[in-house]
């Protein structure tokens, strides 16, 4: 672990030139991820610029239905909130389901969001790998991969993303609102999270300095019928290998609307489009279910060791459909969210 | 390495840059406060076990993955490992080594010795910790729910059903 200085900031302005004037420095806000990596030696920043005393902790309903979530509330406080249990179940399933009670204490929405991929060649700071290290290859297309991707990969790389709560975020359409040197931004969530493409070194589109203030998520009344499923190789503290994340409204037996995006799978969390297409107007049966998990992963490229991951997908799907059809999506945690799907 | 200017800012304000080298920082734990030359890079748990002698948090993973470094931070259950000593300034931290009272040891403590809920003992104070924490954050109502709400401390001993036992004497007890 190299030396480092450190600064707290006290008003968010500050915080931004600081990090912004200074291709050297980070934020640290958890440092669940910062502190982490920095040990291991994959991020190598001079300087951290404590950002836990910024006031961006809050969790708020809109009038709408829909609610702000600060960048620094903490995910222990995001998924108990009464507003987001009652109007997004699947954001607090989500998080719940995700690291473990002292990590959700500790870790940010805005890190959150910023994690970085858990691939064991990246994370080892001497493989080569095109993430950490532009050029050098991806160690995982030849290497092990059980637990990489395989929808929106690259040659240049096959990395899962791995947060949870991201996924029930890309489902809702959420928006991330940030500060930089050039002013307020703010961001589709859906264009927040890039595809490795030629260059897996980029995985968001904020220039440096730039401090996720806010994720927004638009009200969604659909959601409050709706829940995440996570499937692992153990029943708690593990990172998903697959996960749907879904809210629905059925009318007559008919599909009204769906939401669905996938976790474990994709290089970004992955929104579903062409099942739901495929089942907006669909019956709520088991046929239809599976023929749009069929669609959905039809261009999946998986690795020899992680083909299952493409009917396992596929399997988890049909399930978290069947768990909202039948009403029992608030049993989702703990432990059912675990286990293989039928 | 250099050691760079302050940072001035839009504001005018100037952020107090601190290290790389050792700097004084100032850390209340179990309710006494303590003055201490580290460099910022210093993870709680180091500073805990190497400079303040308390030994109770354990170094297990040192990556977030274990549990046995659990401590609290501003009474919440937190992970020593991943946390910096510097950014605990004006936060209180609480050990195992707190938990006792007038020379009685915790209720929790008790419970752990009586339901011989270890056996290497390595896991023990973290496990310990967030026992007490889940009690009192309300998640130990069912056996289901104490394994989820605990999966944050691995036991390498498997001494997981005795665990259940101590938190759901002092659940019940309470
Ligand atoms: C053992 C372990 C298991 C885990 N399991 C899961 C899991 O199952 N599911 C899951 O979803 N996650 C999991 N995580 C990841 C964890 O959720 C993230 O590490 C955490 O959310 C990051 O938040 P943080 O506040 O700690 O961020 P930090 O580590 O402080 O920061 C992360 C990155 O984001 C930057 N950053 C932080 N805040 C901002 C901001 N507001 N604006 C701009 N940049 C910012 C930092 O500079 C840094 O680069 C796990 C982590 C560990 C260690
Ligand atoms: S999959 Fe991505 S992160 Fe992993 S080695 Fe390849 S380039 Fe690096
Ligand atoms: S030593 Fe901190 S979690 Fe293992
Ligand atoms: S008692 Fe040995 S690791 Fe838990």
């Amino acid at each position: 672990m190299r030396p480092i200085t450190y600064v707290r900031a006290t008003d968010t302005a500050t915080a931004v030139t600081a990090v912004s004037s200074d291709p050297t420095s980070d934020f640290l806000a958890g440092g669940t991820t910062e502190v982490d990596l920095l040990r291991q030696n994959v991020m190598n920043p001079r300087r951290l610029v404590d950002i836990n005393d910024l006031p961006l902790t809050g969790i708020v309903g809109t009038p709408e239905g829909g609610v702000r979530i600060g960048a620094l509330a903490r995910m222990s406080d995001v998924a108990a909130a009464p507003v987001v249990r009652e109007r997004f179940p699947l954001i607090a399933q989500a998080l719940e389901l995700g690291a473990s009670p002292q990590l959700r204490n500790m870790a940010s929405m805005g890190g959150n969001l910023l994690q970085r991929v858990r691939c064991s060649y990246f994370r080892d700071a001497e493989s080569p790998c095109n993430k950490r290290e532009p050029g050098t290859g991806c160690s995982a297309v030849e290497g092990f991969s059980r637990g990489h991707a395989v929808l929106g990969t690259s040659e240049h790389c096959i990395a899962t993303h791995p947060s949870d709560v991201a996924v029930a975020l890309v489902a809702l359409d959420a928006r991330v609102h940030t500060l930089g040197p050039k002013g307020e931004r703010s961001y589709a969530i859906d264009d927040f999270f890039l595809l490795p493409g030629d260059a897996p070194h980029r995985e968001h589109p904020m220039e440096h300095g730039e401090l996720i203030t806010e994720i927004e998520v638009p009200a969604t009344p659909i959601a409050r019928h709706s829940l995440y499923l996570k499937v692992r190789d153990r029943a708690s503290y593990e990172f998903a290998l697959v996960s749907v994340a879904a809210a629905l409204s059925v009318m007559d037996g008919v599909i009204a609307d769906v939401r669905m995006a996938l976790g474990g799978v994709a290089t970004k969390p992955w929104r579903a489009r062409r099942a739901e297409d495929f089942l907006i107007g669909a019956a709520t049966q088991r046929n239809d279910f599976a023929m749009a998990a069929r669609v959905e992963m039809a261009d999946a490229r998986p690795t020899a060791m992680n083909a299952f991951k493409v009917e396992l997908a596929q399997r988890a799907v049909v399930r978290a459909l069947d768990m909202l059809c039948d009403g029992n999506e608030t049993g989702a945690a703990p432990g059912s969210g675990s286990g293989s799907p039928t | 390495m250099s050691a760079p200017g302050p940072t001035v800012t839009q504001r005018g304000a100037v952020l107090a840059e601190r290290g790389p080298g050792p700097v004084r920082v100032r850390l209340s734990v179990n309710g006494a406060e303590h003055t201490l030359d580290i460099e910022p890079r210093v993870s709680l748990l180091d500073a805990l076990r190497e400079r303040l002698d308390l030994t109770g948090a354990k170094k297990g993973c040192d990556q977030g993955t274990c549990g046995a470094c659990t401590v609290w931070v501003d009474g919440r259950r937190a992970l020593a490992c991943l946390t910096l000593a510097i950014s605990c300034e004006g936060r209180e931290v609480t050990t195992v080594e707190g938990l006792a009272e007038e020379g009685e040891l915790h209720e929790m403590q008790r419970a752990f010795i009586a339901e011989d809920a270890f056996q290497c003992g390595y896991c023990t104070p973290g496990q310990i910790m967030s026992a007490v924490a889940l009690i009192e954050e309300g998640h130990a109502g069912d056996d289901a729910e104490i394994k989820e709400w605990m999966s944050g401390n691995i036991c390498r001993c498997a001494a997981y059903p005795n665990i259940r036992a101590a938190i759901r004497a002092v659940r019940d007890h309470t």
